[in-house]
C-alpha cells in the first residue's frame, strides 16, 4: 500500500446497522468491522490480532468506563472502538479507520498502518 | 550409601498415608519401601465405605497412586515377625527390614454368641464384606444389626438402602453410647425409629438361630425376645490387630494394641505402629484423624525429624440416617467440677449440651443431636473462652455467631491443623473463595465440617460476598433475574437505564439475553435483543477457531433413523462439512460459513431436524443407553425416558450448559453420573443424581432421590432446573451451584421436595410455560427475512465468501488450514464491492 490519501467508499445504508452490533464490510479488499452505537459509528480492522481470525465484527459491543468497546468473540479481549487499542493486552492493537454517514449512507476511508 | 529397607505391614488408610508422607519427605531416596497388604485391593477410603451402597463406584474410594519407588504386594499376609533376624514372614516368603511399620488396623469384634458363624452373618469393615452383604441381601426381607454405635447405625442404614426391614440390637441403654448422653440418645432413637428401624436397647443378643436353609433366620435376645432376620451384621466394636506384635513378645496396651510412645515407636526401636493397631501411651483410637497424625509423625522420624503425635481429637460429626449427630471434647462431662448447659427443643427436635469448666468460662465439650450447624464453631472453641453466651451458641440460629468471633490461635480446621490466623493470612493474600482457601491452606479438605466456618471468615473479611455482575450492574445474576421477572422488564436498554450504568459488555449482555430467554419472552434474534447475544447465539451455531461455525442438530436420546442419518450425510457432503460424532450422542458438522448456515438449516429442517442448542447455554443432550428394549440387563426403557426428557427441556436457557443422561440399569453405560442430572433405572423406578459434570474439574453427581416413578422424577427435575435457572450465578454449573448453596444438597431437597420456601408451585408453572411455548429457533429464523438478513459475509458484498476461511484435507475431510497454508493470511483484493440498498 502506498502513501496516497485514500478515497471514501460507500458501504451500506445506515439502516443496515443495528445499534449495539457490528457487521463486516470489504473495503479495497480489506476486511473492516463496522459498528454502530447509540450515538456513533466506528470502523476497525475485522482481524482479531490475537488469533489471526477475521471475527471482530461479531463481538459484543459495550463500554468500559467511558470507552466504547467491542470484545473479541473468540477470547473476549476488549478493544477501544475509537483507537483500536486492546484494553486487556498491552501493546496489542488493531487499525482504526475513518467512518461517516452522508445522506443515509455509511462511508469508510481506510487509514494506513501507523 | 546403602538404602534402608522399610517394610510396611498393612495397606489400609493409615498405612497408605504413611507411605505418601514418607515419600514426600524422603527426597534423596534414603528408604526402599515394601508394602505388604492382606486385602486384594490397594488402600481405599474406608470411612466412605457405605457410599458403595449409594451407587458410588469402588474406584472412587481409591486412595492409592502407583509409585515406582514403592513395592506393593497385595493379597499377602504377614504371619510372623522375627525380631532377631529382622525379617517378616509372609504367605509368599520373607522380607528383611531395617525399619518395620505396623499399620494393621483393627478387626471387627464378634462376641462369642452361639450361631455367630452361621451363613448370613457378616461384619462391616472391608469392601469384600459389603459385596458379601449385598449378594446375600438379594431376595431377602429382614435384616438386623448387633450394635447401636456409630458403625452399627451406619450398617443399619445400609441394610435399609438394600431394601431390608431393619432392627438394631444394642446392649447399652441408648444408641451411640460412646458419643451421646442419655437425653441425646433418646432423641436419636425417636429419629431412627421414625425411619422404620426398630430399636431393641439395653439387651444383649444371646444366640442366632438358623432357618430351614441353614442360614441365619432369628436372633434370640437375653430377655427372651426374638427378632426375625435373614441377614445379620455384627457391629459390636473393633479390636486392634496386634497379633503379630503379641507373638513377637512386644509389649501391648492394657486393652490391646501395640504399645508405642508419642513418637509411635514400640519397645523395639526398629518397629513402629500407626493407626488403629497402635496404643499410643496405652490408648487406641478408632478414627482416621489420629491415625493420620501418627503416620505423619513416623514419616518425619524416619527422615531424622523430631515429631511427636499431638493429643488426639476424638470429635465426631456425622449424618446418620439423615440425623445430624455430633460430639466433641469432654462430651460426657468427666472433668471434675464441670457444668452442663443443655437445650432441648421438642418442636424442632433439637438436643444440645455444652460441658463448661467449673467457672462456666471455658468450653470443654458437648453433644448435638438433630442440628449440628454449631458444631464447627464449637469444636474449634474447645479449651477456649466461650465465643458467646451458651444459649446463643446452642439455639439453632446461634450457628451464625460463628467463626468471626474466634480468637486467632483457634484451630478452625482440626483435621489439618489450620488456625484462624492461617486462614486470615490466606484471605489477605488473595484467596477469595472456599476452593482457593482449601487449595492454599488444606483446610476443609478432609472431613469438610469446617467449610461453613471458612465461608464465615471470608464474609467477615468482606470478600467472597456475591459481587456485582460486572462494572455495569452492581447486582448478582440472581437479583437481576428477579428484577427482570418481577418488574417484567423486557429490554436491555430499559434495564440498564434503570438499574445499571454504561453501555453493557460481553458479560452482562448475554446474561440478560439468557434471562429473557429463560423467561420465555420471544425469539432471541428479535429487535434489540439480537445485539445482546454472543456470536454463537447470534448465528445459532458454534464459532470455531478459524471463524467458521459448526452445526449440531438435535438427536433426542441419541436415537436416529437411517433416513435421517442419510440426510445428515448428504448435507455434510454437499456443503463439504467435516463430520464428527460428539460425546453427547449426536453429530457435529463443522466448517460452515455464516452465509451457508441458513441453506444448511433449510435442508435439515425440511428433513425434520431442529436446533440442538449446542451454541447456547441451554439443555444440550440427554444421552441414553439402549436400555430394556435391547439390553439383556436393562430394567427400564432408558431411551424412551431420555427422549421424553430431551423434548421436554429442549431450548431451556440456563446460566450454563446443562447435560443429562439416562442409564437402563446400575451398570451405568450412559455415564449419567457425569451429568448435571443423571438418571439410573432401578427395579422399582428411577434414581435421580444431580450436580455432576465432566470437563476441567470432573465430578460425579450425588444421589438425590431413589426409586421414583416417572411422574415424580419429571416433577423433581422440573423444579431442580427452574430453581437452578433462577438462582445460579453466571456460568455456574449445577455442581458449583449446589456446592455454593448454604446447606448444599439438603437445602436443595428442602426447597424442591419439601417446598420449604413455598416456591414449588411457581417453579412448576414456569416449567409448564417453557414446555408449552417451545418452538424451534432455526425454523423461526428461516421463516423470517429480517432474521435471515443477518447471515451475510459482508454487508456490502454478500456474494463474496469470507476469503480468510481456508481449508486443507486431513484423513479424507476438510479441516481449517493452518497459518503456513494460508500464507500470512493477508486479505486478498477482490475489486470494488457493491453497495447494497
Ligand atoms: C464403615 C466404616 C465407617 C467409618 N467411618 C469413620 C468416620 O466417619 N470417621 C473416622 O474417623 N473413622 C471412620 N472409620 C474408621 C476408619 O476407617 C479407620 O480408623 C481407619 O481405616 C484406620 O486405618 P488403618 O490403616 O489403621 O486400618 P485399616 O484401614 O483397617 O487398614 C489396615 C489394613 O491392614 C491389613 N492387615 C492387617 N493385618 C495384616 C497382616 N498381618 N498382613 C498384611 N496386611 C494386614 C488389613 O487387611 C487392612 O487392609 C470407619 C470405619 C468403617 C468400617
Ligand atoms: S446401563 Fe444397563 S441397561 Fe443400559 S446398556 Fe448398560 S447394562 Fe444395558
Ligand atoms: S475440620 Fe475436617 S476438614 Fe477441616
Amino acid at each position: 500500500m502506498t502513501g496516497q490519501p485514500r478515497e471514501w467508499t460507500v458501504v451500506c445504508p445506515l439502516t443496515c446497522l443495528d445499534p449495539g452490533r457490528g457487521v463486516a464490510a470489504l473495503v479495497d479488499g480489506v476486511q473492516v468491522a463496522l459498528f454502530r452505537t447509540t450515538a456513533d459509528l466506528f470502523a476497525i480492522d475485522n482481524r482479531d490480532p490475537v488469533t489471526d481470525t477475521y471475527v471482530l465484527s461479531r463481538g459484543i459491543v459495550g463500554s468500559r468506563g467511558s470507552v466504547p468497546t467491542v470484545a473479541s468473540p473468540l477470547h473476549k479481549q476488549a478493544y477501544d472502538l475509537r483507537t483500536g487499542d486492546c484494553l486487556d493486552l498491552p501493546g496489542v492493537a488493531v487499525r482504526w479507520h475513518e467512518v461517516r454517514c452522508r445522506a443515509g449512507l455509511v462511508e469508510v476511508r481506510l487509514r494506513e498502518e501507523a | 550409601m546403602r538404602k534402608g529397607r522399610l517394610v510396611v505391614v498393612g495397606n489400609g488408610m493409615v498405612g497408605q498415608r504413611f507411605v505418601d508422607a514418607l515419600r514426600d519427605r524422603d527426597s534423596n531416596g534414603q528408604w526402599r519401601v515394601t508394602v505388604l497388604g492382606e486385602e486384594s485391593r490397594p488402600a481405599y477410603d474406608r470411612v466412605r465405605l457405605s457410599a458403595l451402597f449409594d451407587g458410588v463406584d469402588p474406584d472412587e474410594l481409591n486412595l492409592h497412586t502407583p509409585d515406582p519407588q514403592v513395592r506393593l504386594r497385595l493379597g499377602t499376609s504377614v504371619t510372623a515377625i522375627d525380631r532377631a533376624r529382622r525379617v517378616v514372614a509372609t504367605t509368599a516368603g520373607e522380607y528383611p527390614y531395617d525399619a518395620l511399620v505396623l499399620a494393621t488396623g483393627s478387626s471387627p469384634f464378634v462376641p462369642p454368641i452361639d450361631g455367630a458363624d452361621l451363613p448370613g452373618v457378616f461384619t462391616y469393615r472391608t469392601q469384600d464384606d459389603l459385596a458379601a452383604i449385598r449378594a446375600h441381601a438379594r431376595g431377602r426381607r429382614r435384616g438386623a444389626v448387633i450394635g447401636g454405635g456409630l458403625l452399627g447405625l451406619e450398617a443399619a442404614n445400609a441394610l435399609r438402602l438394600l431394601g431390608l426391614a431393619t432392627s438394631v440390637v444394642e446392649f447399652a441403654p441408648r444408641l451411640m453410647p460412646m458419643q451421646v448422653d442419655t437425653a441425646g440418645g433418646a432423641l436419636l432413637r425417636r429419629y431412627v425409629e421414625e425411619l422404620g428401624v426398630a430399636c431393641h436397647l439395653g439387651v444383649a443378643t444371646s444366640a442366632l438361630h438358623p432357618g430351614p436353609d441353614g442360614s441365619v433366620a432369628q436372633l434370640e435376645l437375653a430377655d427372651g425376645g426374638r427378632v426375625a432376620a435373614d441377614l445379620v451384621v455384627v457391629a459390636a466394636g473393633i479390636r486392634p490387630r496386634d497379633e503379630l506384635a503379641r507373638a513377637a513378645d512386644l509389649p501391648l496396651g492394657r486393652q490391646g494394641g501395640v504399645l508405642v510412645d508419642r513418637t509411635c515407636r514400640s519397645a523395639d526401636e526398629r518397629i513402629w505402629a500407626v493407626g488403629e493397631c497402635a496404643a499410643v501411651d496405652g490408648t487406641c483410637h478408632g478414627l482416621v484423624g489420629p491415625g493420620y497424625a501418627m503416620a505423619e509423625t513416623v514419616a518425619d522420624r524416619l527422615v531424622g525429624g523430631a515429631a511427636t503425635v499431638p493429643n488426639a481429637d476424638t470429635a465426631t460429626k456425622l449424618k446418620l440416617l439423615g440425623v445430624d449427630v455430633a460430639s466433641f471434647g469432654d462430651a460426657h462431662g468427666t472433668t471434675p467440677g464441670c457444668l452442663d448447659v443443655t437445650f432441648t427443643d421438642p418442636a424442632t427436635r433439637v438436643y444440645a449440651k455444652l460441658v463448661l469448666s467449673d467457672d462456666a468460662q471455658t468450653l470443654l465439650g458437648g453433644v448435638l443431636v438433630g442440628d449440628a450447624d454449631a458444631y464447627p464453631t464449637l469444636r474449634a472453641s474447645v479449651g477456649q473462652a466461650l465465643p458467646a453466651a451458651p444459649l446463643a451458641l446452642l439455639a439453632p440460629a446461634g450457628a451464625g455467631t460463628g467463626a468471626a468471633a474466634l480468637p486467632g490461635s483457634t484451630q478452625v480446621c482440626s483435621c489439618n491443623a489450620v488456625t484462624r490466623v492461617d486462614l486470615d493470612t490466606a484471605i489477605a493474600g488473595g484467596a477469595t473463595d472456599v476452593p482457593a482457601l482449601k487449595a492454599c491452606t488444606r483446610a476443609g479438605t478432609s472431613c469438610g465440617s469446617c467449610v461453613p466456618m471458612l465461608r464465615q471468615l471470608l464474609d467477615a473479611a468482606g470478600v467472597g460476598q456475591p459481587r456485582g455482575l460486572c462494572e455495569h450492574f452492581e447486582v448478582s445474576r440472581q437479583e437481576l433475574f428477579d428484577l427482570i421477572r418481577i418488574r417484567e422488564i423486557r429490554t436491555f436498554s430499559s434495564l440498564i437505564a434503570e438499574y445499571g450504568r454504561g453501555a453493557g459488555c460481553d458479560i452482562c449482555k448475554p446474561v440478560v439475553a439468557s434471562i429473557l430467554a429463560s423467561l420465555g419472552t420471544g425469539h432471541l434474534l428479535d429487535g434489540e435483543r439480537a445485539s445482546l447475544q454472543d456470536t454463537n447465539d447470534h448465528f445459532l451455531a458454534n464459532l470455531q477457531r478459524d471463524g467458521s461455525y459448526s452445526v449440531v442438530p438435535r438427536i433426542p436420546g441419541g436415537e436416529i433413523t437411517p433416513e435421517k442419518l442419510i440426510v445428515l450425510g448428504e448435507v455434510a457432503r454437499d456443503f463439504a462439512l467435516y463430520t464428527k460424532i460428539t460425546g453427547g450422542q449426536r453429530i457435529d458438522l463443522l466448517g460452515a460459513r455464516v452465509e451457508q448456515l441458513p441453506q444448511i438449516w433449510r435442508r435439515l429442517v425440511d428433513a425434520g431436524f431442529e436446533s440442538g442448542h449446542a451454541y447456547g447455554k441451554a439443555l444440550r443432550t440427554v444421552k441414553s443407553c439402549v436400555g430394556s428394549t435391547w439390553c439383556r440387563y436393562g430394567v427400564q426403557d432408558s431411551v424412551g425416558l431420555a427422549i421424553a426428557l430431551e423434548l421436554r427441556y429442549r431450548g431451556l436457557r440456563a446460566p450454563h450448559k446443562i447435560k443429562a443422561a439416562v442409564s437402563g440399569c446400575a451398570r451405568e453405560c450412559a455415564e449419567a453420573r457425569g451429568k448435571d442430572f443423571g438418571i439410573i433405572a432401578t427395579d422399582a423406578g428411577w434414581n435421580l443424581y444431580v450436580g455432576g459434570n465432566g470437563g476441567f474439574r470432573p465430578r460425579h453427581a450425588d444421589l438425590f432421590a431413589t426409586d421414583l416413578t416417572t411422574e415424580a422424577l419429571v416433577r423433581l427435575i422440573d423444579r431442580f432446573l427452574m430453581y437452578y435457572i433462577r438462582t445460579a450465578d453466571r456460568l455456574q454449573r449445577t455442581a458449583a451451584w449446589i456446592e455454593a448453596m448454604d446447606g448444599g444438597l439438603e437445602h436443595l431437597s428442602a426447597v424442591i421436595v419439601d417446598d420449604s420456601l413455598g416456591l414449588c408451585a411457581e417453579l412448576d408453572v414456569a416449567m409448564a410455560r417453557h414446555v408449552g411455548s417451545y418452538s424451534d429457533e432455526w425454523r423461526d429464523v428461516l421463516k423470517d427475512p429480517a432474521r435471515l438478513g443477518r447471515f451475510t459475509s459482508f454487508v456490502n458484498a454478500p456474494e463474496v465468501p469470507d476469503p480468510s476461511i481456508r481449508f486443507t484435507e486431513e484423513r479424507g475431510q476438510r479441516v481449517p488450514a493452518q497459518a503456513e497454508e494460508t500464507g500470512s493470511r493477508q486479505p486478498v483484493g477482490l475489486g470494488l464491492p457493491q453497495v447494497r440498498r
